[in-house]
This record gives structure tokens, sequence and C-alpha cells, in this order.
């Protein structure tokens, strides 16, 4: 359990990092895409006997580069290209999966997470790419906001956004590794997107919507573990479900608060 | 025809026979052109002439597959530093989060190294770019709470933070309001007397006392020196079918109407 908290701690902070990037740039699909396809990697390992992170994290960077060459070459068919790969990756998991001997009980743990059962050695991983993915954003910070805000742009200013696109798009792929374990390939948009979305709401400064999507993400996995510790429910959809409530309840009120102030002013 | 460039006399955009097609559709065919430094270039023609398609051959955005770009003498890549660039989008990516401040730094990349901080000198940079074009105030807004023409001069501000020698405008006025198209030709009016302006535009009328060279473009150019839009112009751009007009043998076709007189009183 101890551990479990500590992977919701570390895997909040890159869903804060990556997912505000990815909210921002309306890639919330593309990460779907990227955590689906990874799937095809978990397959291989199971048949050829390796570690199954190993597998999907090959297939996630496989993927990401792939994608990062679709948005280059193909931009107007991207969603057709997302589809084929996070469809494609399932098939080829499902089959290679069929093809590896024995029963496979925990194939359901990487669809769904499993969050009780990290290691010591996860949690040293998922700090390794915490730090990775932090370095990378914080040292380039500036050329990846100005790519997001306008690529067009920054091409003109001389900055190599094709390999900053690949780049990020290998952040991406890592973070979603690291989500598996928790909630699941699935369910990995949830923690991606919401988070963020959130924050974009309270702040318009990229900056305190990654500290404040950050900082919900690790609230959702943290009370998500404890309902589902005590419900015995399964924790990957238990955290899915606090964050969609919450966005929910956000929304509403939000939502109550502007027709009341509106109507005040009107008044 | 060879002759030496050197960077000084060199002219600040020169194409030679450039072609450039998007797969099997061709958008400029053998565009030869030059204009000297400080020159106010209004790029004029019809949707899909290949307006915006010469601006990003310029900026070496896109690479011609035949012929020659020149900025200065050299190629758009190695001149970036110089190029100062205001896309016709303005919203490049609606509701971003990002203030205006940042996002005139942005213009300032060229200047600073990747993953480097950007200095004070790029701070006052993009402070005095957003006075230039009366939006310091604004300096700490959301972008995305701006209206089109203050989002306009931020991105004004954007390209003119990095000091440019060249201005390259893709339709500046789309989408704003008189007044501020008219501080925007003033301002363009008050930059060319230090840098070569590239526009493209539809308000033909509006621009026409600013600028010193016309050019019409579609998928051939035709430059005119005399930097005066007539009204030949503007039909063969928008009404007549241009293939007829502007195509080919335009001067001819100039001469045989004469309705210049009428669009110089209308333009008063």
């Amino acid at each position: 359990m101890r551990n479990a908290l500590i992977a919701g701690v570390l895997i909040g902070i890159s869903c804060g990092v990556v997912g505000s990037f990815v909210v921002v740039n309306r890639a919330v699909f593309l990460a779907g895409g990227i955590a689906h396809a990874a799937y095809g990697g978990i397959g291989l390992a199971f048949l050829c006997g390796f570690s199954p992170f190993l597998g999907a994290t090959l297939f996630a960077l496989f993927t990401s580069t792939l994608l990062a060459v679709a948005i280059q070459r193909w931009d107007q068919r991207l969603d057709t290209v997302i589809g084929v790969l996070w469809a494609t990756g399932m098939a080829l998991g499902t089959i290679l999966i069929d093809l590896s001997p024995g029963y496979h009980k925990d194939v359901m743990s990487y669809l769904f997470g499993s969050i009780l059962a990290v290691s010591r050695s996860d949690l040293y991983l998922m700090l390794l790419l915490d730090a990775l993915i932090l370095a990378v954003i914080g040292f380039f910070y500036k050329e990846f906001l100005a790519i997001s805000f306008d690529a067009e742009f920054a091409m003109t200013v001389g900055l190599p956004v094709k390999l900053f696109q690949c780049i990020f798009l290998w952040l991406v792929g890592l973070a979603v590794v690291m989500m598996i374990r928790v909630v699941g390939l699935i369910l990995v948009i949830a923690l991606f997107s919401i988070p963020p979305n959130i924050a974009e709401r309270l702040t318009s400064s990229l900056k305190r919507i990654i500290l404040f999507g950050s900082l919900f993400a690790i609230a959702f996995s943290v009370i998500g573990l404890l309902i589902s510790y005590h419900l015995n429910t399964s924790s990957g959809a238990t955290i899915v479900m606090v964050a969609a409530t919450t966005y929910l309840v956000f929304l509403s009120l939000q939502d109550i608060l502007n027709r009341c102030f509106y109507n005040n002013v009107e008044g | 025809m060879s002759r030496s460039i050197t960077n000084k006399n060199a002219p600040a955009i020169e194409f030679k026979h450039v072609w450039f097609s998007y797969d099997s559709h061709v958008v400029l065919q053998d565009v030869s052109f030059s204009i000297t430094d400080k020159d106010f270039l209004a790029l004029i023609g019809p949707n899909g002439g290949g307006k915006t398609t010469l601006l990003k051959l310029c900026l070496g955005l896109l690479h011609p597959q035949k012929g020659t770009i020149r900025i200065y003498g050299k190629e758009p890549e190695k001149m970036r530093k110089i190029l100062g660039y205001v896309p016709q989008n303005p919203n490049p990516n609606p509701n971003f989060p990002v203030s205006v401040i940042d996002v005139v730094l942005m213009g300032r990349l060229s200047h600073v190294r990747l993953g480097r901080k950007y200095t004070k000198e790029d701070y006052n940079a993009a402070i005095e770019a957003l006075d230039r074009v009366g939006m310091k105030d604004f300096r700490d807004s959301p972008i995305e709470k701006l209206s089109g023409g203050q989002k306009q001069r931020v991105f004004l501000a954007r390209a003119l933070a990095a000091d440019p020698k060249i201005l390259l405008l893709d339709e500046p006025t789309t989408g704003i309001d008189a007044p501020s198209q008219s501080m925007l030709f003033e301002l363009l009016r008050e930059l060319n007397s230090h840098m070569t302006i590239v526009l493209v535009t539809h308000d033909t009328i509006a621009i026409s006392r600013y600028i010193k060279t016309v050019a019409c473009v579609n998928q051939r150019l035709f430059l005119h020196e005399e930097g005066k839009i007539t009204k030949e112009m503007l039909d063969a751009t928008y009404q007549c079918p241009v293939d007829l007009i502007a195509h080919g043998i335009p001067h001819r076709v100039f001469d045989e109407h004469n309705h210049v007189h009428e669009d110089e009183e209308r333009d008063k």
C-alpha cells in the first residue's frame, strides 16, 4: 500500500507535466493511441518472455515516432493514423498473447492497472522517468511553449520543430508506460486529460496549469487508491471515477457560479 | 545573366525561375523578381493564387522544386534572424494559455540558443516591440482575452521583437476594424523607413498610398514598380477570370482600358 501511494504521487507528477502539454496541444487522442498501441509490446513481451514493461516502452516509443512522422507528413489525416495504430496495437497484442504459452490472468492488470502490485524497483523506474520528463520539459520549456502555441512561427525562427515534436511524443510515450502500471492503458487518457483541464479553468498560465494539474493528478490517485482499498474495488477504475466525478462537480459548480454572477450583473 | 551576388548590394529578396507545387498541383510557375532594400511590396491576387506560398518560400518554410531564392544574397534558412513574419491565422491554437509578453518573446527565439533562458535584453526588446504597436499595457494579459485587432498587433510585435530587416505580413488586416487598419498601415509606413516590407493583402485600396511596388500573383508573378494599384489590376485580381488579363500580356490590356483617374479619385 505504501508503494502504491508513492506510485500515485510519482505518476501524478508526470501526468500533470506531460498531460498539460497534451491538453493544450489538443493531443489527448494521440496519447490514447500511444497507450493502446503499447499493448502490442506487452504481447510481444509475453511471447518472448521479457519484461512487459520493456515491451510497452519499446512499442510506445515506436508508436510515438511513427505519429511524429505522421504529423509532419500528413497533417490532415492524423486522426486516421491514430485510429489505425490504436486498434492495430491492441489486435497485435491480443494475438501475441494468444500465441504465448500458459494462462495469462495478469493481462487484465495492464489494461486496467494494478497499482497495488507496484514493486520497489518499479518505483525507482518511475522516479527516473519523472526526473527525465521534468529535466527535458524544464530545460526546453520556452521551445516547447513556442512550438505548442504556433509551430509554424517556431519554424520561422529556426527551432528544430520536428525534432521537438518527436521528443514530446516520446515523453508522452514514457508517461503512458508509467501510467499503465497504475490505471491501465485503457484508462490512461482520463488521467492525462482531466487534471490539466480542471487546472486550465483556474488559471491561464501554462506553468500554473502544469503545477495545479500535477497536484490534482496526485490527489486523484491518492484519494482513488484509498477509496478502492476500503471498498475493495479496482484501483485504476476508482482513480478514474474520482477524477471524473471531481471534473463533473467542478464543471457544474463553475457553471452555476457563472450563471449567478451573470444574473447579478444583469439585475 | 550570371552576376556575382555580394551581400551589400544584393537585392532584399530575389526569386530566380522559381517553381513550386504541392504534389501535382502547380502553385507558382517560373517566378522571377527582385525587390531592393526598404521597398514596400504588396502581393495581390486571387485566393489560391500562391501569395502565401510565396511568403513561405521567402521564410524558408517551403522549398522550391526549381529555381533559387535569395535574401540579401543568401539562402532564406540562413537569414532567419533578419526575417520577421506575421502569419495570416490570428489564432494558431485558440484558448492557448499564454500571456502577451510570452508570445512576443517567442519572436526572440532566433537570437537565443536552445535551452537558454531569455535575457534582460530579450525582455527589453519584447517590451519595446509591444510599445511600438501600442500594446505595452497588455503585456501580462492572456492572449485569448484580446480582440482580433489586438492579437494582430501582438503578432506584429512578436515579429518586430527580433529587430528584422524584412517584415513579411500575410493579410494582416483580416477581421480587424477600420481604425486599427489605418493605425497598422501608418505603423508600417514608419517601419518602412528602416525595413523592407512585403505584405499580402486584399485591401488594395486602403494600402495603395503606402506601397512602393505591387505584384500580382496568380501562379505567375507580375511586378509593377510604379506602386500604383489601378482599377485594371483590381479587376484582374478579383472580378474577371484572371487568366485573361493578368497572365500573358498584362500591359497591353492595361493600356487598352483607362480608368486610372477614377480609381485615384475614389482613393481620396
